[in-house]
């Protein structure tokens, strides 16, 4: 998805802005001129002038480009899912991977995900399962991190 | 002599050395694989080296990219399509030769000049590494102040086709790096009160989240299919490559140059060296009209340049601190991880380090005609397996990888964040590394700004008044000046 230069302009120019107001509320060092919201208001300020500058480019070349040009895959609805897909399977393991377990959570993103990519149902699933299990055993056995064991809690291994 | 022999003990252990192994492996398949880059070999790899000492975890790094940049060539030449971008120069060359029945010639080719290459840059990063450490030994904050800001503003400048996009990518970067407690106030910046933000967003997560995951997200949003791979068997990979050598044997040392000192130049990495020297080698040949039909003269400056880059990258990182590409940028990551802190004092405080990543960069590229051989053998089948399946599992890795760091999702969070951030980025033209540059420079920049500010009560005159500072400080003041004169000259013409 790509936006008309004015737009992403204007969008800098709002979040630097917000920068350096937020930097404002910073307590400044005792004694000293230059504290915590100095370097974030420079950054806020560069960015805001950076903003500037693209919303002028936009207008100057907003007859060649529109105001927000679509990908290819944006007018594919298998492709506009895909994307979608992918980021609902990170935030339900960042909402789920406790209660469920990263096992149970793993099998269940990697299988649909295959699926949904086209990969037929029995090699989808043998596959999540051979890789769910390599990499639990690669980290949780070897690299000690204490992966979730949520449902399976009763027969952790 | 005492810590080189000391730097043989610790390479040449078998835990490091079967570390090498396996990472040699796991760069070669990642570089071998269409849409998998070096730099993403780096950020899945990083996670697993977070849990080794540092000098397994730097070998692991060092191999896996000298492995995954010379990978690239493989689909380059049997598909036309560059494993990784620093193959993407002279896909079309290496392309035509497999067209024209060559394609164990090309595939030789970059073999042996990316090992060649490669032991080129690391004999300039021995032999420079040090002496410049020394010079550095009487940097005070202004000069690392304008050394972070050369580096930066080449990342952001010179290797973007946009400046201004470049400089955007670069302050969203610097801004992810304030968020935290501040380093000279103590102050929690940009937290909003969350608990989780107040150590700052860790780089690990972040790092995945921008060059792996944006990666995934590009892939599976993808219209284009996989041409399927050629059928033309693939002989005898050392025939005939002696006689292509000792012929273009300038062509093999003026890549190695240009390579190692494109990549010792902060913000350019291996991609763009391999772009200069095919342009360079096209220039000077006395058969250019050849070009671009399966001449092999390009290839052979190329892949001697695109290896020499990586270690070329390494001088400033390890001397200075300062990335040369985004690869560097990740491993100064990791070296903050590991309460090594690069820069000039590393060299003295413990040089036996330096040596074994030293002599890993010479076993990586010798350990490169083996394996890479093993590779170019077994690349049809690697080439047939599905990505379908691959990306899948690549994510959930990368889940792991982030939440390995802190043990909480919200390492998970922070690279969901972040990859969404760099997949929308890319597809507006901004480019990603200097963003990662500014994250992992960020800190260093604001310490030493504010060191300096403060020892100098804000005039701006004495961040000049030392002699290197000072030169360091015009250098970088022409390099902003550059692309804003030469826009007023094109207005002018124009008008």
């Amino acid at each position: 998805m790509r936006f008309n230069d004015a737009i992403l302009g204007v969008v800098l120019l709002i979040f630097g802005a917000a920068v350096v107001l937020h930097s404002r509320g910073f307590p400044g060092l005792p004694g000293q001129n230059y504290g915590p919201a100095f370097f974030p208001s420079i950054i806020g300020v560069a960015l805001g002038l950076c903003g500037v500058i693209l919303v002028v480019q936009g207008i100057l070349t907003r007859r060649e480009v529109g105001l927000v040009t679509l990908g290819e895959w944006a007018s594919s609805p298998r492709h506009r899912g895909n994307f979608f897909i992918v980021i609902l399977a990170l935030l339900f393991y960042v909402l789920f991977s406790k209660p469920l377990g990263f096992i149970p959570t793993s099998l269940l993103i990697t299988t649909v995900l295959m699926v949904r990519f086209g990969v037929r149902l029995l090699p989808a699933g043998l596959m999540a399962v051979a890789s769910t299990l390599v990499i639990h055993t690669a980290f949780y056995k070897f690299l000690l991190v204490p992966l979730p064991w949520g449902i399976l809690t009763q027969v952790a291994w | 002599m005492d810590a080189v022999a000391t730097a043989f003990g610790l390479v040449f252990d078998p835990y490091v050395l079967a570390v090498i192994v396996f990472s040699a492996l796991f760069g070669l398949f990642v570089g071998s694989i269409p849409g998998l880059t070096a730099t993403m070999a780096t950020a899945l790899l990083v996670p697993v080296t977070f849990f080794m000492e540092p000098v397994p975890a730097l070998a692991a790094i060092v191999t896996a990219v000298a492995m995954a940049i010379f990978a690239g060539d493989i689909p380059g030449a049997l598909l036309r399509i560059p494993g990784t971008p620093a193959s993407a120069a002279y896909v079309d060359e290496a392309y035509a030769m497999t067209r024209k029945g060559l394609a164990e010639r090309a595939l030789g080719t970059g073999l042996v000049c990316s090992a060649l290459g490669g032991f080129f840059g690391t004999v300039v990063l021995v032999t420079s590494a040090p002496t410049l450490a020394e010079f550095a030994l009487n940097f005070s904050s202004f000069e690392y102040f304008w050394l972070a800001c050369l580096g930066l503003t080449c990342a952001a400048i010179i290797s973007t086709e946009s400046p201004i996009r470049g400089l955007v990518s670069l302050l969203i970067g610097l801004f992810i790096a304030t968020i935290g407690i501040g380093i000279v106030s103590g102050h929690p910046r940009f937290t909003f009160g969350s608990i989780e933000l107040l150590g700052g967003v860790s780089f690990i997560p972040a790092m995945i989240g921008m060059f792996a995951v944006s990666e995934v997200l590009r892939y599976t949003t993808t219209t284009v299919h996989l041409p399927d791979v050629s059928q033309t068997p693939i002989g005898n990979l050392f025939k005939g490559l002696w006689p292509i050598l000792r012929r273009y044997k300038v062509n093999l040392l003026r890549g190695s140059i240009i390579g190692t000192a494109i990549g010792a130049l902060p913000g350019a990495g291996a991609d763009i060296a391999a772009w200069i020297s095919f342009a360079v080698s096209k220039k000077f040949s006395r058969e250019p009209e050849k070009y671009g039909t399966g001449h092999v003269e390009g290839l052979v400056d190329a892949s001697a340049a695109n290896n020499a880059g990586l270690s070329g990258a390494w001088v400033p990182a390890i001397v200075f601190g300062i990335p040369g590409d985004s690869i560097t940028a990740i491993v100064i990551g990791v070296l903050y991880m590991k309460g090594m802190n690069p820069g000039p004092m590393v060299f003295i405080n413990s040089p036996e380090l330096i040596y074994a990543v030293f002599l890993t960069f010479f076993v990586a590229n010798i350990a490169l005609i083996p394996l890479g051989f093993l590779a170019i053998r077994s690349a049809r089948q690697v080439l047939r397996i599905s990505r379908n399946a691959l990306m899948p599992i690549i994510l959930m890795f990368c889940v792991v990888g982030s939440f390995a760091i802190n043990n909480t999702v919200f390492g998970v969070t922070v690279m969901l964040v972040l990859g969404v951030l760099a997949y929308v980025m890319e597809e507006n033209h901004f480019p990603v590394a200097p963003a990662i540059l500014g994250i992992v420079l960020g800190p260093m920049l604001e310490d030493n700004f504010l060191t300096s500010m403060i020892k100098s009560d804000g005039r701006i005159v004495d961040f000049f008044e030392r002699p290197i500072a000072g030169v360091l400080g015009v250098v970088t003041i022409l390099v902003w000046l550059i692309p804003l004169v030469l826009t007023i000259r094109r207005r002018l013409k124009a008008a």
